[in-house]
């Protein structure tokens, strides 16, 4: 019966061509217009959210800042006084909270930055991107090495002149044998000061791991990191051993919303409760990153309910051209009834069919959507691909949409009265 | 001609009533009270001018309308309390309507118009094609099955017509002028097609024309006349 349905309302949809394809186009335009801003947005999603996920999704940052206002009007004081030593975070602090958070959190990652430098032999050189870190905050790093190793407990007590250097900097520098550089030296002069480490370590550079600075540059160009520790960068900085800003890394299965929230607590309330200005913040990037997406996405469906306007414009162009051929075959729905059709079946009749034009909208909406929403991603520089959930949502809601639009018109149809409508001219 | 009180009624009508606008003041009485008895197997035609009420009769005897009052029993089943979905499901197996202006569906092939009512009375594909096949057969129309109601003329249209009529096996044929719209020669036609139905299928014809010649090839004829039937005879063939 539906079969039989569906096969009719296609021979009547094919009687008039022009008619089925201008009726048709509303909904192509308004799926489309759904499906390319869902690729788009989707694509551009993806992009950011990968990008931050780069940063490392385990680590709550803690950062000292100003203290808000009284009057909470979230604006910051411009003319706070400087940050002295007591209001940065001691040793001391960050021992005593490793130990406070024991079992809940994996370490503190310390990182200082040492600054950008290029090192000169002759004709060779290499720039990097000198960084002092402790060993939870190398682990971050997630670095592969391909020889040596990281640094000891003792070279970062003792502040040892040790460096662990990317596979890059040894092919512009040592030319390229990974092994044979270990040993090697690397000499650089920071504030007029001449430096000399030892590379104990050789690690496998990674665009991502660059966060795609490395963009457009020349190979032999492009600035790599290297690290030595903490300690080392510290005296050579001439700074004392605290810190302005750390990371802490949650032990995985640990709510990091809730963390964040405790070390924040804990840190003000013990350290910064009498502190006229400053105070600590924490946040937990997998939080952010979660408040991001769920922004990008409202951002994206927001888009896709104003393509949706042109959907209800194409479904209302459905129930017109809808009521438009029922009353063009009123006489047929007459016969239909004389021959003993009940008023269900005309109705199961006239839906079938405004279903049967927003199903075949629907998937020529698809295509053409996921064609410039594709094209449009390249032209951006994402990578953009069908979201099947998308798809199938699309096809659903444009055959509900046939149901929805059609129910009046087959209503109106089912209802006629078949001496009324036999007698139609 | 076969003993009346043997056979039993197919169409059983008594007092009739038709009102339109009832409780208004345009108020109008169409039939006022009539009564029709159509045996098994009987060739009757209902003549009247126009005006006369015979399209209002019609419509009743059809189930496409509800008599004011009366009682009307179809095939041994009381009609008149039926619901609309009830009802659609006898006119789907007790009558065959055939029209004047023949009321193909446009565009769609003539087995498929035969089909039709075998599809809303929910026979198999197999079955309704070849039970389709078998009444163009008996209307001479085998030979263009797959033809639109547009590549075809007036006499062959209403012949699938009358195929599409009897594909259910009804108790009655309802004829409505069904020679109206057609020149002479081709109703001529037709006419004699129902005469073969009723002579050789034994099928009950109910035919409402304006035409007292058609009629009185009839068995029987009866006039009617601002809603009462005035007159009622044998046909030429039949009054011996």
């Amino acid at each position: 019966m539906l079969l039989e349905n569906v096969k009719l309302a296609l021979s009547g949809l094919l009687a008039n061509k022009l008619r089925t394809f201008l009726t048709m186009l509303g909904i192509i335009i308004g799926i489309a217009s759904v499906i390319a801003i869902m690729t788009v947005g989707d694509a551009m999603n993806k992009s950011v959210m990968g990008s931050m996920g780069d940063m490392g999704v385990n680590n709550i940052s803690v950062f000292v800042t100003q203290k808000m206002s009284e009057d909470y009007d979230f604006s910051y004081d411009s003319d706070v006084r400087e940050m002295k030593d007591k209001d940065y975070v001691s040793e001391d602090m960050l021992t005593d909270l490793s130990e406070h958070f024991e079992g809940r959190i994996e370490g503190i990652s310390l990182k200082k930055s040492v600054g950008e430098i290029k090192v000169e032999d002759g004709k060779k050189y290499a720039n990097i991107n000198l960084d002092g870190v402790n060993n939870t905050g190398l682990k971050q790093n997630k670095l592969k090495l391909l020889s040596g190793r990281g640094f000891s407990a003792n070279e970062q007590k003792e502040s040892r002149k040790v460096i662990i250097v990317s596979d890059r900097y040894v092919e512009n520098m040592l030319g390229g044998d990974t092994a044979a550089a270990l040993g090697k030296t690397v000499e650089t002069v920071i504030d007029n000061k001449y430096y000399t480490y030892t590379i104990i370590g050789v690690y496998e550079y990674s665009e991502s791991s660059s966060g795609g600075m490395s963009a457009g540059k020349n190979r032999k160009d492009v600035r790599t990191s290297a690290y030595i520790p903490l300690k080392t960068a510290i005296i050579q900085l001439r700074e004392k051993t605290l810190y302005d800003e750390f990371e802490v890394v949650a032990r995985t299965g640990e709510d990091q919303g809730v963390l964040s929230a405790d070390i924040q607590q804990y840190l003000n309330k013990k350290y910064y409760k009498e502190n006229d200005a400053y105070e600590t913040y924490s946040y937990s990037m997998k939080e952010e990153i979660k408040s991001m997406e769920s922004m990008l996405n409202t951002q994206t469906y927001a888009f896709a309910a104003i393509g949706a306007i042109s959907l209800l414009v194409g479904g209302i162009g459905v129930m017109n051209i809808m009521i438009v051929s029922i009353t063009e075959r009123t006489r047929e729905i007459g016969t239909r009834k004389a021959l003993g059709a009940t008023n269900g079946y005309i109705r199961l009749q006239f839906i079938t069919e405004a279903v049967v034009v927003c199903f075949i909208g629907g998937i020529l909406g698809i295509i053409v959507g996921q064609f410039f929403g594709i094209m449009a991603c390249k032209m951006m520089g994402y990578s953009g691909s069908a979201s099947v959930g998308g798809i199938i949502f699309c096809v659903l809601f444009s055959m509900a949409f046939g149901v929805f639009f059609g129910y009046y018109p087959a209503n109106k149809a089912a209802k006629l009265n078949p001496i009324e409508a036999l007698r139609y001219e | 001609m076969q003993d009346i009180i043997t056979v039993p009624p197919i169409i059983e009508a008594r007092g009739i009533v038709k009102r339109f606008n009832e409780g208004s003041e345009n108020e109008l009485e169409i039939l006022h009270g009539i009564d029709l008895n159509v045996r098994k197997g009987e060739f009757v035609s209902i003549v009247g001018t126009s005006g006369s009420g015979k399209s209002t009769l019609m419509n009743i005897i059809g189930l496409l309308d509800k008599p004011t009052a009366g009682s009307y029993m179809l095939d041994g089943v009381d009609v008149c309390c039926a619901g609309d979905t009830e009802l659609s499901h006898i006119r789907n197996s007790k009558i065959g309507f055939v029209f004047q202006t023949y009321n193909l569906i446009a565009r769609t092939s003539a087995i498929k118009n035969v089909e039709l009512p075998m599809l809303y009375a929910g026979v198999k594909a197999k079955e309704r094609r070849e039970r389709a096949m078998e009444l163009l057969e008996l209307v001479e129309m085998k030979e263009r099955i797959n033809h639109t109601p547009d590549e075809l003329s007036g006499g062959q249209k209403q012949r699938v017509a009358i195929a599409r009529a009897l594909v259910n096996h009804p108790s009655i044929i309802l004829a409505d002028e069904p020679t109206g719209a057609l020149d002479s020669a081709t109703g001529r036609k037709i006419m004699d097609l129902f005469h073969k139905l009723h002579k050789e299928q034994g099928i009950t014809i109910v035919f409402i024309t304006h035409s007292p010649e058609l009629a009185k090839e009839t068995e029987r004829i009866l006039t009617l006349k601002d809603g009462e039937f005035i007159d009622e005879r044998m046909g030429i063939k039949y009054a011996s």
